[in-house]
């Protein structure tokens, strides 16, 4: 049994939007692989819940008209990883989501969950930094997009209004057009852990395939909220595929990062993996589009 | 608050079943106490260990990390499910068997029921795949590499290659 004081179960999304009125000291649960964890260690005991993981309209990844690639809040990881769409755009991120604890966890965990909690090392929202996803919220006065950088506001918090719950994460089309990335996670063990440090970084190389268009990256667990490093994507814009340009890159990303020292990693360990991570990501990145180092 | 329950309907392990749950009932809570199915090990309960897992609509979820109130409309199936009516193992669980997967028996049920799902879909995972599909069960006797052949074995054998 858990330590619930009250059960709301949501039908539909509207249906969603009245419970959370209703019920403003509720938390709302999704997959639960996070929720009812804390639930049992005593940290949410005593709580009302209110689920949102009946409504079956939250599942599924879609293209939408404009070629924005729409993923429902409740997909599962192991729906993401397994989507067709996901696939053939962002294959990034269907590789970082299959990170996440283990097999049964990615059945249950949903990237809605993974984002609205607020955490640095969700597996997934370094990803959704370095590809400017966008988190679609709806609530009483309808829907509500904005970037996923301005979604997070510090560490466990996320700009969700009371009355809101996320309904989706988009990626337009600019974003994921001729783009290659990879994740890297840091962790101490392959299955069930945490990251130390996680970094995903991608590439839109020139037609020619010989400089960097664009380069973008992002961590989780490198500061309080996962982040975007603009020193490091600005030292490889319009360079050519080098090994400096690779040291550059990764060297300026120390700029940017701020990690902390904690039980499960030093801040020095932390930058100096974070490094390492950058420039094995970058090199991975052009590699998956075409380039190659000279 | 007054306790609160909710009628669901589920099918469990081909049966279709009608419940009064309380809503603060985990799924491993409901399968244990409601259908005394005790395969279904109350092991860690926050989803580490992997000793409740049963398949939901033929995927795997850890049961201690899933409302008993979700179940409703769902297809469940539990260790008890793989025997025959007549008593027969299944070709997994003679596997686990043969190969010495099992010792005290305790993540044996929630292992098999993933290998469940790695064995109907059809495909032929490397080791390394394997590995990670099996990732999320504990197991503190058997050092896992007999699991591993295991359902290896049982894998090549239903894709007729051994």
């Amino acid at each position: 049994m858990y330590d619930l004081k009250a059960l709301y179960e949501a039908q539909s999304v509207q249906d969603a939007v009245r419970l959370r009125l209703e019920h403003p000291q509720a938390q709302i649960l999704a997959g639960g692989t996070d929720v009812l964890v804390q639930m049992r260690e005593g940290k949410r005991a005593g709580k009302e819940l209110i689920s949102i993981y009946g409504i079956d309209a939250l599942r599924g990844v879609a293209l939408e008209e404009d070629g924005t690639i729409r993923i429902g809040s409740l997909t599962s990881f192991s729906h993401i990883t397994k989507d067709p769409i996901i696939q053939k755009y962002i294959n990034v991120l269907g590789e970082a989501v299959d990170m996440v604890g283990g097999p049964q966890i990615r059945n249950a965990g949903t990237i809605g969950g993974n984002t609205c909690n607020g955490v640095t090392s969700a597996d997934s929202a370094s990803t959704l930094f370095a590809w400017d996803a966008v988190v679609e919220l709806t609530g009483g006065n309808g829907v509500r997009k904005l970037p996923i950088q301005d979604f997070y506001i510090s560490a466990g918090k996320v700009d969700i209004r009371p009355d809101e719950i996320q309904t989706a994460v988009l990626i337009p089309k600019a974003s994921y057009e001729s783009c290659f990335g990879h994740y890297i996670k840091y962790a101490m063990r392959n299955a069930m852990d945490i990251a130390t440090t996680g970094c995903s970084v991608n590439v839109v190389l020139s037609e020619d395939k010989k400089s960097i268009v664009r380069a973008r990256i992002a961590y989780g667990v490198a500061g309080p909220i996962p982040l975007r490093c603009s020193h490091a994507e600005a030292a490889a814009q319009g360079r050519s595929l080098t090994e400096e340009t690779a040291e550059a890159f990764s060297s300026a990303v120390l700029e940017d990062i701020h990690p902390r020292d904690s039980w499960r990693a030093s801040k020095a360990f932390r930058e100096h993996i974070a490094v390492e991570l950058a420039k094995r990501g970058l090199k991975e990145s052009i590699r998956l589009a075409g380039g190659e180092l000279a | 608050m007054s306790n609160q329950y909710k009628l669901i309907r589920c099918t469990i392990n081909g049966k279709t079943v009608e419940r009064m749950v309380d809503v603060r009932a985990s799924l491993t809570d409901m399968l244990r106490n409601d259908f005394r199915l005790t395969s279904v090990k109350k092991g860690c309960e926050v989803g580490e260990c992997g000793a409740c897992n049963v398949l939901i609509n033929g995927e795997c979820f850890n049961s201690c990390l899933y409302l008993a109130a979700w179940a409703d409309g769902k297809n469940i199936r539990t260790a008890e499910d793989l025997m025959a009516p007549d008593g027969e193992l299944a070709d997994i669980q003679q596997a686990f068997i043969d190969e010495a997967a099992i010792q005290c028996g305790f993540c044996t049920p929630g292992f098999l029921m993933t290998a469940v799902e790695i064995l109907e879909s059809g495909k032929e995972y490397t080791d390394e795949e394997l590995r990670k599909l099996l990732s999320g069960h504990l197991c503190r006797c058997t050092g896992y590499e007999n699991i591993l052949r295991a359902v290896k074995k049982t894998m090549l054998r239903r894709l007729g290659k051994v």
